[in-house]
């Protein structure tokens, strides 16, 4: 277990490494307006020649990629061209309210999710079946900015009963930007769940169950749902990505303290190493999550769980 | 021979009516089509029904932030412009930017994606671990940063969400590759000496058509959502274009007196991912009945 | 007449089964009769899409969706199955009744270990607890010629025959009075299928259990049945001891199958296949369903249902070319 636990993160590091890779070539082409819009569009040649120096920009790229690695691994993440404050500090101490709200969002909405999928899928084309996939069909197709937008026009501004922005009200400041993320995320999973039950109470195995006398609600929750939940589970992890993606929006809504809000900040001032900085804890902090995913799927499943050894 | 190819054509059509006849049946899918079709033709004749210059650009300070009402029913912005006459022209950009950027990665993905399938071995290896690459990164974020270094225009836009799902498509079809590659028709194109490219477009991408034709829905849907929700962020297509994500933006810094400037941008992005949402659902049900 | 009806494991009269779908009625089964005395072997013989599967399921009340019995009687030791509440059914299945599914590599629960799966059984219908069932559990896989030590181990670990073997062990867990086995051999391979077949004699000789035999593969039913009934689009057009139908076989479908199995003795001669298809089960033809298929077929046969004709007390036929003939005369022909 521990060594498969050691092999999937190895594995993790060189999507990580492409990943930057990736970011970097990508913002190089960047990096000429950058210089000028820290100096100001009437910069003078030499001036420019001098801060590209400064930023080490005249260096190629793959030294540079090199150099940026070997800093992460020492976390180091370089010098924001703005603030010229360490993109370290500055990224991990907006990091911790992302992530709150991401899991909040994300656990709340899973467990909301999954008996609603449930549910809906033992009482297939009724009344309930149909509302609850309605109601995720529309989830799934509402922009998150937009919910977001909806409920801080009802909730906040017209009745007042919770806080428009930031997080520093406690738990209500919460349910907001929450809901917003989650409800999107509940529609998925919700769906999924529906579906993935639907096709396991049609297998041979819940046949058998039956056949032996175990009464409905055995054979759902004993037999079914523990095989339908290995297809959800993999949603759960896509979705978190999703979440993070989202995040970015909702948090500009709520004016969230978070990763998401830095990084729009950080692009639109073509801040290079603190854009360079978000991407790389949000792609870890997914690849984690997948990771996650992927150990929880060997405790469901004994097929992968006999890969481990 | 000649009747066989017959006789496969007739296969081939009465699957294509089969599928109709499924689609046709699935009542999500047809109000999907319903509503793409009328926002269709209402881009299509959005120049008709709305002058671009004198209704969407021109400012009429007289009539500014007015509620809905008859003559302006979707009511108007803060330089007195109809929201009905700008979400209308609005459909246009969205529908342009998702269906060029979809063909984009259409185009990029499913050539990967086939090479990827066909050759295997170290080329599969090496664009699929690529791809595994841009999947580590949460769509919409890699949509930004790609704007953020190309710089805030349309075309950007197009280029970063095309970009951004190429990988999606390149999954989709490799593994459709990957099952009709060893199949014995292909074997014997191969064996009387068929050009890689001809096996390719002729034999092998024809038969991967469902995934592509169900990927491509649930795309120009994901799509849709991207536009709006860069050109939200001051991302995508720029300020005084109707596009629906810009308009939400505007709507935001009214949203305390004039609320219906946030609800209708919205109102036209959901139901459009919708009714995509909808139609994708109901030709993968149509397309691979066995899930039925 | 009375006595004798005791003497019945089950007796089913005038089961009819339809499928209600999209696309039109399916009748499964029309009035299907089936009989099996205490102890005996039963075989059921048809071709695929018969309503083999679905006359086994009926019995269990397991029909799925959108399957609904509309008729008849299912009868186990005198009681009627079909009155039975959900609740009292599910006392039956599994205790009373048991059965073996035709695909073992599908019919275990991938994510329980198979003593689990085995000990559900027992835990179920029996006042035992967790270990005592899990105790009993390896007993049963013993007795199914597995190691008791392998019952911690998932149905992914097995092969085909031993996945089989742990579906027959959780059927007799409870020592039930009737086994239906649906074609448990048809998935495996001809080695394990004998293995398997051996295996199920024995058990059935030593819990004097009646047993159901659903196949298509008659070299199975001689083996191990005491009586065959022949079945036909839902309905069984002949059943007769084993000796009277391998003997004097009398259902031109019956002679069918038989004329469809090589012949050992006789290597030149040519195998002489039913031509056609079975009838579509939605728009089945309103006199014998087997008339278009059949080469002595008469004007009679597509207009009218077959009447039910006895050679003897056991053995009958539902077909019009023995209705007013004497049967010695015909059935040479077969």
């Amino acid at each position: 277990m521990v060594k498969y636990i050691a092999k999937r993160v190895l594995m993790m590091i060189p999507v990580l490494l492409g990943v930057i890779l990736l970011v970097f070539f990508i913002m190089n082409l960047a990096s000429g307006n950058a210089v000028l819009l820290i100096l100001g569009e009437n910069a003078t040649e030499e001036a420019v020649a001098v801060k590209t120096r400064e930023l080490g920009l005249d260096r190629p790229i793959l030294v540079r990629y090199a150099a940026y690695v070997a800093d992460l691994v020492r976390g180091d993440m370089g010098t924001s061209y703005f603030s010229s404050r360490s993109v370290a500090e500055e990224v991990l101490s907006r990091f911790p309210a992302t992530l709150k709200l991401a899991v909040v969002s994300a656990i709340i909405s899973t467990l909301l999710a999954i008996p609603l999928g449930i549910f809906a899928a033992v009482r297939q084309n009724t009344l309930f079946d149909n509302f609850s996939m309605i109601l995720s069909l529309v989830g799934n197709s509402m922009p998150a900015f937009w919910l977001a937008l909806m409920l801080m026009m009802l909730f906040a501004e017209k009745l007042g009963w919770l806080p428009a922005q930031g997080m520093n009200n406690g738990w209500r400041s919460y349910v907001l930007p929450a809901v917003s993320i989650g409800f999107i995320n509940m529609a998925a999973i919700a769906r999924t769940t529906r579906s993935t039950m639907l096709e396991t109470v049609r297998q041979d195995y819940i046949r058998t169950a039956r056949a032996k006398g175990v009464d409905e609600e055995a054979v759902v929750m004993d037999h079914a749902f523990p095989n339908a939940l290995i297809p959800t589970i993999t949603v759960i992890g896509v979705q978190f990505g999703n979440l993070l993606g989202g995040a970015i929006l909702v948090e500009t809504v709520f004016a969230w303290p978070g990763l998401g809000r830095l990084m729009v900040q950080s692009v639109n001032n073509r801040d290079v190493p603190l854009v360079l900085g978000c991407i790389v804890i949000l792609s870890i902090s997914y690849s984690v999550v997948n990771l996650l995913v992927d150990l929880v799927y060997g405790f469901v499943d004994p097929r992968v769980r006999s890969m481990y050894k | 021979m000649k009747e066989q190819d017959t006789a496969l054509e007739f296969q081939k059509n009465s699957q294509v009516k089969e599928t109709f006849r499924r689609l046709a049946r699935n009542r999500g899918a047809m109000i999907g089509i319903v509503i793409l079709s009328i926002l269709l033709l209402l881009a299509l004749s959005a120049d008709l029904l709305f002058d671009y210059e004198t209704m969407v650009e021109a400012n009429n300070v007289s009539q500014r932030l007015l509620p809905p009402c008859w003559e302006h029913p979707f009511g108007t912005d803060q330089f007195g412009r109809d929201m009905l006459a700008r979400v209308v022209h609005g459909s246009r950009l969205s529908l342009t930017v998702a269906a060029c950027s979809v063909t984009l990665s259409l185009l990029a993905g499913g050539l990967l994606g086939a090479v990827s399938g066909y050759f295997g071995g170290v080329v599969d290896n090496v664009i699929m671990r690529f791809m595994d690459v841009v999947m580590a990164i949460p769509m919409t974020m890699f949509a930004i940063v790609i704007v953020a270094a190309l710089g805030t225009s349309t075309v950007n836009l197009i280029i970063a969400l095309g970009i951004a799902s190429v990988p999606l498509f390149a999954r989709v079809v490799r593994s459709a590759v990957l099952t009709v590659r060893d199949v014995e028709y292909i074997e014997a194109a191969r064996a009387i000496g068929a050009k890689h490219s001809t096996i390719i477009l002729r034999h092998i991408l024809p038969n991967c058509m469902a995934p592509i034709i169900v990927q491509v829905t649930l795309r120009m849907a994901s799509a849709i959502y991207n536009t709006a929700a860069l050109s939200f962020l001051g991302m995508g297509v720029s300020v005084p274009s109707p596009e629906w994500g810009a308009l939400l933006s505007n709507g935001r810094n009214f949203i305390s007196q004039s609320g219906y400037l946030c609800v209708i941008p919205g109102l036209a992005i959901m139901l459009t991912v919708l009714s995509l949402n909808m139609l994708g659902d109901g030709l993968r049900d149509a397309l691979d009945p066995r899930l039925k | 007449m009375n006595t004798q009806k005791q003497d019945m494991a089950l007796e089913i009269e005038d089961l009819s089964v339809e499928y209600r779908t999209g696309g039109g009625i399916v009748r499964a089964l029309n009035s299907l009769e089936l009989s099996i005395k205490r102890g005996t072997a039963l075989g059921l013989v048809g071709e695929t899409g018969a309503g083999k599967t679905t006359a086994g399921l009926a019995i269990l009340r397991l029909i799925p969706h959108p399957g609904v019995i509309t008729g008849g009687s299912i009868r186990l030791h005198g009681a009627d199955l079909l009155e039975k509440t959900e609740k009292q059914m599910r006392s039956v299945r599994g205790k009373e009744v048991s059965m073996i599914f035709q695909d073992p590599m599908t019919s275990l629960n991938p994510v329980r270990t198979v003593e689990e799966q085995i000990a559900e059984a027992i835990r179920q219908h029996e006042k035992a607890g967790r270990a005592e069932a899990l105790g009993r559990a390896r007993e049963m896989l013993e007795m199914v010629g597995i190691p008791a030590v392998r019952g911690r181990e998932y149905p992914h670990q097995f092969s085909g025959g031993m996945k089989q073997r742990v579906v027959i062990a959780i059927a007799l867990s409870c020592t039930p009075q009737l086994l239906i086995a649906d074609e448990p051999t048809t998935a495996l391979d001809v080695t394990i299928q004998a293995q398997v077949l051996e295996m199920m004699k024995e058990l059935r000789r030593k819990y004097r259990m009646s047993m159901l035999m659903i196949t298509h593969d008659l070299g199975i039913v001689a083996d191990i049945c005491d009586e065959v009934s022949i079945i036909y689009a839902g309905h069984v057009v002949e059943h007769g001891t084993l000796e009277d139908v391998y003997r004097n076989p009398l259902h031109p479908y019956t002679v069918g199958l038989f004329n469809s199995l090589p012949n050992m003795a006789d290597r030149t001669a040519k195998l002489k296949p039913i031509k056609g298809l079975m009838p579509d089960p939605s728009d089945l033809p309103p006199g014998c369903a087997f008339c278009p298929r059949c080469d002595r077929a008469a004007d009679v046969c597509r207009t009218r249902q077959p009447p039910r004709v006895h050679r003897n007390a056991e053995h009958y036929v539902c077909c019009h070319l023995y209705e007013d003939k004497p049967f010695q005369e015909v059935s040479k022909d077969g």
